[in-house]
């Protein structure tokens, strides 16, 4: 009966080591969004980028070893208004005829226990580089995978916003950054 | 009843006229304006300054009910009286309306209208764009509305003032 028992439990424990060895590394950007908010004089806006591509190596049981890069087309804004979103691609703030892209390339992820990681990483804007921690939550549902979570970055940093925008008393220098991104694995 | 307004009545009345020739112009400028951090600017203030006009307005109104105001002259025709209390009731009509359809408009362009920069003031709609430049267009055409009323206002009082000579301008300045 021990053994029985002892038996069950191992096979269970197998099970779901074999359901967690699935290695995600297609990013459905269909079903994935990247959205933004930030406050202007204390209203709180937000829009969202509608193209983007991703490369995604993540393994949940070798976590440490996982891999992710983002690329944000940042002529894809949608910032709720026609006049904003052509602002916001002119010269004073991402300028996207120079810098197209905006790229994140993962540089370290820590499991922080339960199904939330942390994701350190260098995120490249307007040709400025910034350190970034990124934490993000999973949940796997067989072959398929979602990340999500929110990181805050300052547009100053990396010169959006230029000119008579760089002061940040209309708009905001915290820029919140939520995700959602949708994997399937093999 | 009394012959005058109550100080609380002139108040009110000289500060909306104020404050609402101050928003009316600056909506009108405002909106042609590049986008700028100064635009922005200016919408804030605008709706800051209409959200104050709208709580003016229903002050007044309870105020208005609570104080009757001087008769109008009884040697005034009835179809005119019958005019002068239409126009009235018109522009508090569109004291409300205007204000209401700013702050739905807002709601549905999807800025949402926080008095002052600290109050927000809950968004009756989610962000639509056609409803909201259909909005956009109703705030325009009851402003329009509103410009006509108020210079048909001006124009009476001018017209009581100066060739009937009676007191109806009089009777709203302060010392009367």
């Amino acid at each position: 009966m021990k053994i029985l028992k002892t038996a069950l439990a191992t096979a269970a424990l197998l099970s779901a080591f074999a359901a967690q060895a699935v290695e995600f590394t297609q990013v459905q950007a269909d079903k994935s969004t990247v959205a933004f908010g930030y406050q202007q004089m204390g209203v709180k806006m937000d829009g969202k980028f509608k193209k983007f591509s991703a490369q995604l190596a993540f393994d949940p049981a070798k976590a440490t070893a996982a891999k992710a890069s983002f690329d944000v087309d940042l002529a894809s804004i949608d910032t709720g208004g026609a006049e904003s979103d052509q602002e916001v691609a002119g010269k004073a703030w991402f300028n996207t005829k120079l810098f197209p892209t905006a790229r994140f390339v993962s540089s370290s992820v820590k499991a922080l226990g339960g199904n939330r990681y942390e994701v350190t990483g260098q995120l490249t804007i307007k040709g400025k580089t910034v350190d970034v921690l990124v934490p993000a939550t999973f949940t796997a549902q067989g072959n398929s995978a979602s990340f999500d979570g929110s990181f805050s970055i300052r547009r100053g940093d990396f010169a959006i916003g230029e000119g008579s925008w760089a002061k940040f008393d209309i708009v905001a220098n915290d820029v919140q950054i939520k995700f959602h991104i949708a994997a399937s694995g093999k | 009843m009394s012959a005058t307004y109550t100080t609380t009545a002139k108040l009110l009345h000289w500060l909306m006229a104020v404050l609402l020739f101050g928003l009316l112009a600056l909506g009108v400028y405002m909106h042609d304006l590049p986008l700028s951090p100064e635009k922005l600017q200016l919408y804030s203030w605008h709706k800051w300054a209409g959200v104050s006009a709208f709580l003016l307005v229903l002050f007044r109104l309870v105020w208005r009910i609570t104080h009757r105001p001087p008769a109008l002259p009884a040697n005034m025709p009835p179809l005119m009286q019958l005019i002068a209390h239409a126009g009235h009731a018109a522009l508090y009509l569109l004291m409300i309306a205007i204000p209401l359809s700013g702050w739905l408009m807002s709601s549905a362009k999807g800025f949402q209208t926080v008095w002052f920069g600290v109050l927000p003031i809950p968004d009756l709609l989610s962000k639509d764009k056609e409803l909201g430049d259909a909005l956009a267009l109703v705030h325009q055409s009851l402003n329009l509305l509103f410009a006509i009323t108020l210079a048909g206002h001006i124009g009476a009082a001018l017209k009581h003032h100066f060739i009937d000579k009676d007191d109806i301008l009089t009777r709203m300045l302060p010392k009367h």
